[in-house]
């Protein structure tokens, strides 16, 4: 009874300290300065109402509620049974492919915002599944993966704009720039673990957007690169945007119907699913070969792994630039989208966010990463809770530690037969 | 008559202020069976850590097979066909047992990057060798059964059968295994003698042996060096070593 009452008595005090900030203060304009406004007497009411429930509740209810096995029931859970079938091989490769239907025909029937938050979604599998690789399977807890996003996305901007590369010439150095930085900041983590290496590639992205800020000269510094048209996607040569310099086909003249803007949402959502496609492929393929095992036997035991002649160098660096060269795709595409790439696309919290995908899929699962990101999109783009945003993110964390520890989708093994 | 595969000269290895080896010359002779006994803190294992590459000695001269290993990384020395399990038992815990024996054939396995992509014929060949060769030594330390199982729920005399299955994946000439009895019982233990009499017998793997299970080692062992406080105490058959005064005093005390 006394404990009830103490946990009864903390959790009021908390729910009164917690939600009078953010319920009962009020910021408003007064001419050119703020104003903190305290709270209505409503609210107070209510704050104070919702902490004597909370009392009550710990001191009369919920010993009686836990007796009866409620509480237990109030966790959602799937029956055992079709948790067990969502594992099976077969039946996420027909998710999978359901999915891919959905997504093909998708931005078909989609309003314009629905294509632009699904391929802002795509954007974020392909960055997911990247950092699933270092992350997930490696087990190298990389917490600066922005880093390489920022360095595809700028490699495009600067080659188009000092170059005049196109985005599709663009591609592919922007992914190999990204996994030539991967190399290099594997070089000096090497011998770093967990905490420590979470440390130094947090500083590692932060130094990489702070140089973009900074290096003015070629980067343009807070103002970032714009991409001009000529240099945006095309399909053959056919360009999506309104005005081109001469010479340039577009498709509105091709078809000799006024631009509609809608073509050029279509078109670049197609490419972010083409994509995320090859890229949920190769990475498919890369977990059952060799060296997929070796970043999972690494991430499972390195001094085994060198007991049985792995050399843990080669696994980590390969980890980190394959894992790199899939942000460096995805910086590409995301420069190519906006137009514009500034530092501050690339600030820490989208490393985390990232992170947050691939810990809520479930690492090592692609198809927890794929629901994950459009979770974890969604929440960011829904504009009726945009000011509890940060709010409903820290409930599901929250929700997500107590009842799926594991992610939304854990890793299943591969079931291998022994007689092929 | 065998000849000798490996052999260790003046073998030292001091921490700080702690000489934990001092001198200790060993010769391994091919195809048999060796173990290193001695009482706990001797410092056998640290023979072991020496010879595998995970500490770098700081004198002596280890000679496998006529080539200096000594000061190697340990997945250079694993390469030469140096292997090792370990006194707790180090297996990839989240991985499938038949995934274990895949990742230990690493260098003996396709590892070309789009070879793998595409999954040409020469790839598909390689992972069917492969799990051939796992399949057929998950035979041997019966675990058949549990192939698909994740290594860290299997029963713990699995888990150490399997250590050394992983082990044989990467087709060594060398096997040091360091207290594979350790938490077996006597049934197990017999199984295990029987195993590391097949690996010599019809693998011709030489294993060199760290046990504390003196009925283990004295019935399979075709020789013996006892180290005592880092220090070699003798070596030989294990019947003269059985005999050895110098011996009997380390392990009872004086009489």
């Amino acid at each position: 009874m006394t404990r009830n009452l103490k946990t009864g008595l903390f959790s009021a005090v908390l729910l009164m300290l917690i939600s009078y900030p953010i319920l009962g203060l009020k910021l408003s304009v007064v001419g050119i300065r703020l104003q903190v406004e305290g709270a209505s007497a409503e609210t107070l009411w209510i704050i104070g109402g919702a902490a004597l429930a909370i009392l009550l509740w710990h001191l009369l209810l919920r010993d009686r509620l836990l007796g009866s096995g409620l509480a237990k029931a109030a966790l959602p859970s799937l029956p055992e049974g079709f948790k067990h079938s969502m594992t099976l091989p077969h039946v996420q490769r027909w998710i999978m492919f359901g999915l891919l239907v959905i997504a093909l025909v998708w931005p078909f029937f989609g309003t314009r915002a629905a294509v632009d938050i699904a391929t802002l979604m795509l954007i974020y599998i392909m960055l997911g599944v990247g950092l699933n690789i270092v992350v997930g399977l490696a087990g190298l807890l990389d917490l600066g993966y922005v880093g390489f996003y920022a360095v595809g996305a700028y490699t495009y901007a600067m080659l188009a704009e000092y170059a005049g590369f196109g985005f599709w010439t663009a591609l592919p150095i922007a992914g190999l720039t990204a996994a030539t930085f991967g190399f290099l900041l594997g070089f000096p983590v090497l011998r770093l673990r967990g905490d420590y290496l979470a440390i130094v590639t947090l500083g590692f992205g932060e130094i990489i957007r702070i140089m973009l800020r900074n290096l003015t000269e070629y980067t343009g510094g807070p103002n970032g690169i714009s991409v001009a048209n000529e240099n945006k996607p095309t399909l053959f040569g056919i360009s999506f945007e309104r005005r081109v310099p001469e010479g340039v086909q577009t498709l509105h003249d091709l078809l000799g119907t006024s631009y509609n803007s809608m073509y050029k949402v279509i078109f670049l959502y197609l490419i972010a699913l083409l994509l995320v496609v090859l890229a949920l492929f190769v990475i498919n393929r890369l977990m059952r070969m060799p060296i997929g095992r070796a970043w999972e036997a690494l991430r499972e035991d390195e001094i085994a792994c060198r007991a049985l002649g792995l050399n843990p160098t080669t696994v980590k660096l390969s980890a980190f630039t394959i894992g790199a060269s899939f942000a460096g795709f995805a910086g590409c595409f995301f420069a190519a989208r906006q137009g514009l790439v500034t530092p501050e696309s690339f600030t820490f919290i989208e490393s985390a966010m990232i992170l947050a995908i691939v810990v809520l899929g479930g690492m090592g699962s692609q198809l927890g990463i794929i629901f994950a990101a459009a979770v974890m999109v969604m929440l960011q783009e829904i504009r009726d809770f945009n000011e509890y945003r940060m709010l409903i993110f820290g409930l599901t964390m929250i929700l997500m530690m107590i009842w799926r520890p594991q992610g939304l989708i854990p890793m299943q093994r591969p079931h291998l037969e022994l007689k092929p | 008559m065998s000849r000798p595969i490996l052999q260790v000269s003046d073998l030292s290895m001091r921490f700080g202020g702690l000489l934990a080896v001092n001198g200790v010359s060993l010769t391994v002779q091919e195809k048999q069976v060796v173990s290193m006994i001695g009482p706990n803190g001797a410092g056998k294992t640290t023979v072991f850590n020496c010879l595998t590459g995970f500490y770098k000695p700081t004198a002596g001269k280890v000679v496998l097979g006529g080539e200096e290993i000594q000061g190697l990384p340990g997945h250079k020395i694993a390469r030469k066909g140096v292997v090792r399990t370990f006194q707790n038992v180090r297996l990839f815990k989240e991985m499938t047992a038949v995934e274990n024996l895949l990742v230990a054939q690493h260098r003996h396995l396709n590892t070309n990057f789009l070879a793998g992509l595409f999954k040409t014929p020469a790839f598909r060949r390689s992972e069917r060798e492969g799990m051939e060769h796992a399949a057929y030594w998950l035979d041997k330390v019966n675990l058949t059964d549990v192939a698909n199982r994740s290594a860290g729920t299997l029963a713990y005399g699995q888990q150490r059968r399997l250590e050394i299955a992983r082990c044989m994946m990467t087709r060594p000439s060398i096997l040091m295994l360091d207290e594979p009895a350790a938490g077996l019982n006597p049934r197990e233990t017999e199984d295990l003698k029987a195993l590391i009499a097949m690996l010599r017998d019809e693998h011709g793997v030489t294993v060199l042996l760290i046990e504390h299970d003196m009925k283990l080692v004295m019935s399979i062992s075709d020789h013996i060096f006892v180290i005592n406080q880092g220090t070699p105490l003798a070596d030989g058959t294990p019947q003269q070593v059985r005999d050895n005064p110098d011996v009997i005093k380390a392990y009872l005390g004086e009489a």
